[in-house]
Order: C-alpha cells, then sequence, then structure tokens
C-alpha cells in the first residue's frame, strides 16, 4: 500500500481549536475526515482536546442545525443569518452538506458559493462535504466535525436537504433545528401532520414578501402545530430579498432555544448515539451482538464518564464487547 | 416587358449589412479602429464592450481588477460614448451592442451621445443584445435576479417602439447556446421559448394595439456550425415557427411583422487551436449555412477570425474576415437567384425533422412554466450536450480536423512574428482608466447625478414605472456604468446563475474506468478523497470548459468544489484553503491571466493554502504559459487540449507527486 507523507498532530490541533485560532479548522477537518489508519488516532487525539473533560465543560459554540427541502432559500437565509452574527461579533462555521448524491464515488460541491460572505472575514469559515450514502444522512465525519468546531466558533451550522429523515438525524449532531420552509410548501405539512416528521425546535417560513400566500402558509403551519399539541414551537417568518426582514427575530429564536435547553444532556446523548452509530459501522452486527444488542449497549454507555469524546466512547465500547466475548 | 424567368431575380438583392466584432482598450483607441474598418467598406458597426461594463462594474472596481479593456472596449459615461462615436454620423449608422445586463444603459448613453451629435432619437438604427436568458444559460454576463432583468428588458423594448421606432431593443441569443453544446433542436426550442418568455413580459407593458410592432422588432443573433446543409435548415425551421408563433400566440396580422430577422456571427466552439490557418475553412463554410437560402438569408453577419482560439485578432485577422463576406456577396452569384431550396426533398425534410423535435422541446420547457423558470432544466440540457460532444471528440468519433486527427503539421509561419499572431492589448490601460474615471467623477456636478440616481432608485422599486427615462436622465447627468448598476443591484438584489453541473450524468468509457481506479488508489492513499477546486476569477462568463472539467473530474470520482463564475482571487484562495483542497484548477478566456493568476496565487498563499497545487486552462498564447509556469503554476492547458481524461490524469499525479505517492497513470 502507498502511504501520503506527514500525518497532522491531533493533539496540537485540538489545542488550537481550544484557544479559539480559527485557522486550525481547515486542518483540522482534513484530519477527521481522514479514514487512514494514523490519521484516525490523531483524530481522536484531537477530538479528545476539544471534549467536555479537557474543556471542563461542552463547548461553547452554539451548534444549529439548517435543513428544509431544496429550493426553499436556505443558503439565501443563511447569508442573511451568518451576516446578522458577524454583526454581533460572532463567529460563524457552516457545513454545508451537499445533496448531489455520489457518483462514481466522485461529487459536486457548489453549495458555498450561495452563502454570500466577506470572503477576506477569517471569522466565517465555510467547508462543502458530500453527503452520507442516503439522500440527506449526515457522514459521521460532519458531525464530529460540529463538535470539534463548537470549541472554537460561537456558532456552528449544519445546513442539510431533505425532509422527513433528515431532520431526526440532525437533532443528533445540534443543538437547535431549524426546518426551513417555503409558502405552498404543502407536503411538508402532510408530514408534519402524519408525524413522518418531527416537529423541530424552530420552524422557518421563507419568502414572507410573497404576501397573501405567505400570510395562507403562516396561518396552515400554526394550525398543524396546534393540533400536534406543539403551539409553543416557534414560527419564524423571513424574507431574504431586499430589505430582508425577520432574520434578527429568527436569531433571537434560535437563542432562545439553546438558553431553555439542557445542553450537556443533549451533547450527551448526541455523543453517545454517535459513539454507537460508529461503532456498528465499524463491527456490524456481530459487534452489536457482543455488546448484548443496542439497548443494553446504550444502558451500558449512560454509565460512563459524560464528558468523553466519541473517539474515546467508542473505544470503551470495543473493550467492552471484548471483555463480554 | 417579359416576366423575368423564375429561377432568376429582375435585380441582385442587396448585400446583408456587412459587421466586424470590434472594440478594445478606450473609446479614442477603439473610434479609431472603428473608423478605418468602415474605410474597408464594412456597412455597420459592432460594438464590443469590456467584461466590466458588460456587468456594470467602473474600470476602478475590485472586480474588474485584469479585465478592463481586454475583450472589449471600457465604456464608464457619456463622456466615453461621445468619444468612441466621434465623427460617425448616428442619424446613419447602423450599430449592433453586445451589451445584456446594463443594455438599458448602454442604450441610454448612445440616445445621449446622439443628443450630443445633434440627433434625434427616432433616427437612430441599430441593436442591443438585452437577452438575459442566454446569460444564465451560457454567456455569464448577467448582473440581477431573472424577474427584474425581465423587467428590464420589456422596459427598453415599450420604450423603443415608441421612441426609438428603428431600433432592434433585443436580439434573442441561439448563437451562445450552440457554444454552450446545443444541439440544432435544443437551439431552435430554448431559443424560441426565450422569445415567448421575453413577448409575455412585455405583453404586460404596453398597448396591445402595439404587439404587432414589438413583434416586429425582435431581431435574433443565431450561430451557424461546420454541419452547413442542416444549419441552414435550421435557419428555415426557426423562420417557420416564429411565423406561427405571432400568428398563433400573438395575433400578429402583418406578414411583415412576424418575418424572422437574424444577425449572426458563426460558430467559434469549432475553432481549433491546432493548425488554426483550418478554421479559414470553417467560417466560410458556416457562412454559407447562413447565405445560401435566400428564405432564411441572415440580415446582418460578423465573422470571427482564424485565431480566436489562440487569443484576441488583431485588425488585419479581422480584415480578413471581413473580406470573405465581401466576396461571397460582391464575386460571387449568391445574390441573383431566388431561394435555390425550394422545392428540395432533402431540406424540407431536414426542417421537418427539426420541427417535431424542437416543438417536443418546447412543450417540455412550456410544462415546466416557461424558459425562465425552465433555466436549471435548460441549463443542465445544455452540459450534457457538450459533455457528449466532448466525449465524441475524444473517442474519434466525431472528427476534428488537425486535432483529433490528421495531426502531423508543418510549422505555421501565420503564428510565427513576435506577437504570436495575436493582439496584446496594452496593460497601461487599466490604470489609464481607473485615473480616468476618477477625473470624471471629479468634475462632473454631484449634485446633479445624485438627484439622477435617487430618482432611479425610485423608479426600480415601482415595477409600474418604466426605467428608461430615468436611466437617460442618469446618463445626461454624468453617471457611470458602476453607479447605475449599483443603484440597480440595491434595489433587485443580486443572483447566481445555476451551474447546471449536478445533472450531467456519468461519462462511462474505458480509458475513464482507468482513472477512476486511480482516484480511489490515491485518495485512500491520502485518506479522504482527492478534492479539487474548479475557479473562474474574473468576469469572465464562458463557464463551458470549467464546467466541463468539474462534470469530468466527478465522473472520475474526486470530490469537486465548482462555485460558477465571477469569482474575486480571495474568494477562490479562501475556498481553497477552507475546504481543505488537494488541487487547484482555474478557467479564464478573457485574456486577463496575466493578471488574475498571479493575483489567485498570491492570495492562495495568504489564506494559508500556498502550497496547493495550481494548473490553469484557457486561451493563453504560449510565450504567458511558459511565464506561468515560472511563476509556480504547475500546468497550462489550451483549446488544444482536447483529451479530458489525459488532464485528470495529470492532475491525479500532480497531487499523488506532492504528497510523496506514486502515480500509476502519470504522464
Amino acid at each position: 500500500m502507498i502511504r501520503a507523507r506527514a500525518v497532522a498532530d491531533g493533539r496540537e490541533l485540538g489545542r488550537r481549536l481550544r484557544d479559539r485560532d480559527l485557522t486550525a479548522a481547515s486542518a483540522a477537518l482534513n484530519l477527521i475526515e481522514s479514514r487512514a489508519p494514523d490519521a484516525l488516532a490523531q483524530a481522536a487525539a484531537l477530538l479528545a482536546e476539544v471534549s467536555p473533560a479537557s474543556l471542563g465543560g461542552e463547548a461553547s459554540g452554539h451548534i444549529v442545525g439548517v435543513t428544509g427541502p431544496p429550493g426553499v432559500g436556505k443558503s439565501s437565509l443563511l447569508s442573511r443569518l451568518v451576516a446578522h452574527w458577524r454583526s454581533q461579533g460572532r463567529s460563524v462555521a457552516v457545513l454545508a452538506v451537499d445533496p448531489s448524491s455520489r457518483r462514481s464515488g466522485g461529487s459536486l460541491l457548489g453549495d458555498r458559493a450561495r452563502i454570500d460572505t466577506d470572503p477576506k472575514d477569517r471569522a466565517v469559515f465555510i467547508r462543502s462535504t458530500a453527503a452520507g450514502s442516503r439522500l440527506g444522512g449526515l457522514a459521521p465525519a460532519t458531525r464530529a466535525a460540529a463538535e470539534a468546531l463548537a470549541a472554537a466558533f460561537d456558532v456552528v451550522v449544519i445546513e442539510t436537504v431533505g425532509v422527513g429523515q433528515s431532520e431526526t438525524e440532525i437533532a443528533d449532531a445540534a443543538d437547535t433545528v431549524a426546518v426551513v420552509l417555503q409558502p405552498a410548501s404543502g407536503d411538508v405539512l402532510q408530514f408534519l401532520k402524519a408525524g413522518i416528521m418531527e416537529v423541530p425546535d424552530v420552524l422557518v417560513l421563507t419568502k414572507t414578501d410573497l404576501g397573501a400566500v405567505a400570510t395562507r402558509a403562516m396561518v396552515d403551519l400554526r394550525a398543524a402545530l396546534l393540533a400536534l399539541g406543539a403551539s409553543s414551537t416557534e414560527v419564524c417568518a423571513v424574507s431574504s430579498v431586499p430589505p430582508a426582514t425577520g432574520i434578527a427575530e429568527l436569531a433571537q429564536a434560535l437563542d432562545a432555544h439553546r438558553a431553555a435547553l439542557d445542553l450537556p444532556d443533549r451533547r450527551r446523548r448526541a455523543r453517545r448515539r454517535h459513539a454507537l452509530e460508529n461503532f456498528a459501522i465499524e463491527h456490524g452486527e456481530r459487534g452489536l451482538r457482543a455488546l448484548g444488542g443496542r439497548v443494553q449497549a446504550e444502558r451500558w454507555l449512560n454509565d460512563q464518564d459524560p464528558d468523553l469524546a466519541v473517539p474515546e466512547l467508542e473505544r470503551a465500547l470495543v473493550d467492552h464487547a471484548g471483555s463480554l466475548g | 416587358m417579359p416576366e423575368p424567368p423564375s429561377h432568376r431575380l429582375p435585380e441582385p438583392d442587396r448585400p446583408w449589412m456587412m459587421r466586424t466584432y470590434a472594440g478594445h482598450s478606450d473609446a479614442r483607441r477603439s473610434n479609431e479602429l472603428y473608423r478605418k474598418n468602415l474605410e474597408k467598406g464594412q456597412t455597420g458597426l459592432s460594438i464590443a464592450f469590456d467584461l466590466p461594463t458588460q456587468t456594470g462594474y467602473d474600470p476602478d472596481h475590485e472586480l474588474a481588477k485584469g479585465e478592463v479593456g481586454k475583450v472589449g472596449v471600457s465604456i464608464a459615461h457619456k463622456g466615453d460614448m461621445e468619444t468612441l462615436l466621434d465623427g460617425i454620423p448616428l442619424d446613419q449608422m447602423n450599430t449592433s451592442m453586445t451589451i445584456n445586463a446594463t443594455a438599458a444603459w448602454l442604450l441610454a448613453l448612445y440616445i445621449v451621445a446622439a443628443e450630443d451629435q445633434g440627433v434625434p432619437e427616432d433616427k437612430l438604427q441599430g441593436t442591443t443584445q438585452n437577452d438575459i436568458l442566454k446569460e444564465y444559460l451560457s454567456r455569464g454576463t448577467y448582473a440581477f435576479p431573472p424577474g427584474p432583468s425581465m423587467r428590464l428588458i420589456a422596459d427598453t423594448i415599450a420604450y423603443t417602439v415608441e421612441h426609438v421606432p428603428k431600433w432592434n431593443p433585443i436580439n434573442i441569443c441561439s448563437y451562445h447556446l450552440q457554444e454552450a453544446g446545443a444541439t440544432p433542436i435544443q437551439e431552435i426550442a430554448f431559443t424560441m421559448s426565450n422569445a415567448i418568455a421575453v413577448l409575455d413580459a412585455v405583453k404586460q407593458r404596453v398597448p396591445q394595439e402595439l404587439m404587432g410592432s414589438v413583434f416586429g422588432r425582435i431581431s435574433f443573433f443565431v450561430n451557424a456550425g461546420v454541419r452547413f446543409i442542416e444549419e441552414h435548415a435550421k435557419l428555415r425551421a426557426m423562420a417557420i415557427l416564429w411565423d406561427e408563433l405571432g400568428r398563433e400566440r400573438y395575433g400578429v396580422e402583418d406578414e411583415k411583422h412576424r418575418r424572422l430577422r437574424y444577425g449572426v456571427q458563426v460558430n467559434s466552439l469549432g475553432l481549433t487551436e491546432a493548425q488554426p490557418e483550418n478554421n479559414v475553412y470553417r467560417i466560410a463554410l458556416e457562412a454559407l449555412a447562413v447565405t445560401l437560402g435566400r428564405n432564411a438569408r441572415a440580415r446582418a453577419i460578423q465573422l470571427p477570425a482564424w485565431n480566436e482560439a489562440l487569443g484576441l485578432p488583431r485588425p488585419w485577422d479581422q480584415q480578413w474576415s471581413l473580406r470573405l463576406q465581401q466576396i461571397l456577396a460582391y464575386e460571387t452569384d449568391l445574390l441573383e437567384y431566388p431561394d435555390i431550396f425550394e422545392g428540395s426533398k432533402v431540406m424540407d425534410g431536414l426542417v421537418e425533422e427539426l420541427l417535431e423535435g424542437a416543438r417536443e422541446e418546447m412543450h417540455r420547457v412550456a410544462e415546466l412554466g416557461g424558459a425562465v423558470e425552465a433555466v436549471d432544466y435548460m441549463k443542465a440540457a445544455l452540459v450534457e450536450s457538450h459533455r457528449q460532444r466532448w466525449q465524441r471528440i475524444e473517442s474519434g468519433d466525431q472528427i476534428a480536423v488537425g486535432m483529433n486527427k490528421f495531426t502531423s503539421t508543418e510549422p505555421s509561419p501565420l503564428t510565427a512574428g513576435a506577437d504570436g499572431g495575436i493582439l496584446v492589448v496594452d496593460p497601461e490601460i487599466e490604470a489609464e482608466r481607473r485615473a480616468a474615471v476618477e477625473e470624471w467623477r471629479a468634475e462632473r456636478d454631484q449634485a446633479a447625478v445624485d438627484a439622477a440616481l435617487a430618482r432611479l432608485a425610485e423608479t426600480a422599486r415601482n415595477d409600474h414605472e418604466n426605467i428608461m427615462p430615468a436611466t437617460i436622465a442618469a446618463a445626461r447627468a454624468g453617471a457611470t456604468t458602476g453607479e447605475w448598476t449599483q443603484t440597480l443591484r440595491e434595489a433587485f438584489g443580486e443572483y447566481r446563475a445555476p451551474t447546471g453541473v449536478g445533472e450531467a450524468v456519468a461519462a462511462a468509457s474505458e480509458d475513464l474506468a482507468e482513472v477512476r481506479e486511480e482516484v480511489e488508489r490515491i485518495s485512500e492513499a491520502l485518506g479522504r478523497r482527492l478534492k479539487f477546486l474548479v475557479g473562474k476569477p474574473g468576469l469572465d462568463g464562458h463557464s463551458n470548459g470549467a464546467e466541463q472539467i468539474a462534470v469530468r473530474a466527478r465522473d472520475a470520482g474526486m470530490d469537486v468544489v465548482y462555485e460558477g463564475i465571477r469569482l474575486t482571487p480571495s474568494q477562490i484562495a479562501t475556498s481553497a484553503a477552507q475546504e481543505g483542497v488537494h488541487v487547484v484548477g482555474l478557467s479564464i478566456l478573457s485574456g486577463s491571466h496575466r493578471e488574475l493568476i498571479p493575483a489567485v496565487m498570491e492570495a492562495l498563499r495568504e489564506a494559508g493554502a500556498g502550497d496547493v497545487p495550481v494548473v490553469v486552462g484557457g486561451i493563453i498564447p504560449e510565450a504567458d504559459a511558459a511565464s506561468l509556469r515560472e511563476a509556480g503554476i504547475a500546468a497550462v492547458y489550451t483549446p488544444k487540449d482536447w483529451n479530458l481524461n489525459g488532464m485528470m490524469r495529470d492532475i491525479i499525479s500532480l497531487v499523488a507527486e506532492r504528497h510523496g505517492l506514486q502515480s500509476a497513470v502519470g504522464a
């Protein structure tokens, strides 16, 4: 086998992120995305450096999931949101998960161009990644990337495309999930009502400059939420065409959700699910059996140190499976 | 008097209007060129504007860097326009302007320059290209989103029909669709669909009784490839569809109003860099496509020069192309006969075939909600057709003489001169132009300009008001091209057109399978998938090549970051650094590589990605290629490098080498 020359120092990159050195972000992600054996060890070292155990608490960045069907205006919305956060002096990382399915292993990633930012502003970081194996699915590396970047950036956005499965998955990776809709997204309303889609933390209705159609959509959404017993869910109406409206209110709603959240609990559960999922990918059904099944494994994980990083939990699972087998 | 025989015309037709697409540097130098061209027997003007003028930036804007005066003349205000047309009587001249996003503005400058000569606007004759959909699909010099862009077009049409009645306010272009890879059927169907979108928009803004004259003022700008029999059939098919459309959809009663009027620039896509002298024959045959049959003959012709794939043509190259038109019109017997294809089974059959296909395709576009809504669909279809075309050339199924067959050659004396056989624009022009526009701003009545722009902004926000009067007032007050456009950008928002690359289907060939395997092998050794950024710096919107590279790299298994056109060097560098790409590919066709490539390299260093290897593709003369390589560019590709898989191999081995890996496929 042929080998690439040098593998980056994970511990050093982790330390730089901890020190909020934003220029470490790209190299950190190169490492986290890498599947080479020696890189895996370095990536684990990196994540350990930004684990709650090392940080003395959960990473302070707010991980926001933004998802919704294609064409509803997510990118224009993100352009405005990023500008708003920057005007408040907050640094922002965006992980744009490109929906274009992999063909022949390759992919075309072009979404970052649709998010309008100042290229010289080093406090804005955008990285595109190909989706996981399913439409809208998150690659394991994306979740790890969000965890790592949350140590350095004030806001970390995970942007995905899709409706149905994807917001469940993004809820596992994000502190706050915003689902973006446009007027006349009737199917989404149906998904919500039918319970195919979970009620998100924040609902965003775009293109409210459309007037009557938008007002109508707002009324329908509120009615649907009421019927689902979720009338407390924030619904934000925004327009991204000049003059943009509703952006500050949306940012406020996202902050409010995070303030009311038991963050350590949500992050802890997310890390455990990630660890178990990564373990299942690596060791398959046989590995899960060795842990006594998924439910047993989850229980066992609940008793572990809550501040461990995902690779550490994975290693613990492997050891545990070995001791059982 | 006896009846003339039916196979001869009673007297020969008048020749078509002969033009040369010309303009470079500044207004004074271009004016000199125009006067010389007119002296040589050219009968109309065709103004080429530089990319900043076309996209609405002043010469001192960041995005204008490296592009000022390159592919055309830089026009920033009425003073420039007056200089450009100095000594050319505008009541007699017929002027075609290749201008789209900023068409309303340049038309206003033209009207104001005519006032200055004492010529009233209703005497003016000419054409503004003013076709925005094909800018989204192919050419890339758009500025505003589709809705407001269609409004600007409708406004210029509504204004000229009333006030500048001899003007062709829009030249709907099939030309650039063919350059983007359109098949004849796509070319016809997308162009007609585009025309429908324009007419439907105008219908809202002019009284119904004027629709006949509106229809009669719509002209077309078409392309003709070297398959000249089929290309002629294409034009006949367009004439039939246009007549039908006028009658059936818009109730146009006057037959004259329903006649297809078109100008033409023949194909550049098929012109080769290899053995460039062969292009002269191609151009001559293509000229036949648009002149042979009298029933579908061009009203105006401009021919490309033999060396367009090498760089910008010199005055002598353009003269050579003009002489071809003159020989065709004045030496041959072409203009002495009625339509020579009337009654031809072959021609009728071809036309029928094209009509059938085009109607089907038009139906599809209509089902998607019309041309504006179907931009994504059409763009993806063009990228796909172009991909197939390349594949045919690579496999040898489509022969390009001198390029993929019959390639042994003697050295060409045409390119042996010190200038390499092309025009090089004086690099000092940009600084001159920057200083000149600053001086203009300092000397004008600023209060008048501010008031005119405020009035323009107000008009822009009120959808029911025609944009032209406020635009003409701003031109008169001395506003600049950048200021007019910026005012509208603020009111309308900006826009990025679809890249169309996401939809293209994967190519399948044995050759590619081998490349793919190597990508897998190298990716595994790197630990993550080989990641490649394809970037288009500057204002050049000719993205067809970059798109094909992006699609092929994807098909070869790479993760490709492609963000479309019009990126600043710092945007490209930031993307490269943040995305963690292994290699960067830059595409530039506008001749601005000398300025832009070093700027990208510098920005990459600043962004901490100075070690990422960079390759460059475009219309790049050999002398420049050498100095780019010296400056650290890993490879330079020009139109003679048509083998995309070969290019992929080079890129893989370049990455492998930089990472200390061995590649099995490298050159």
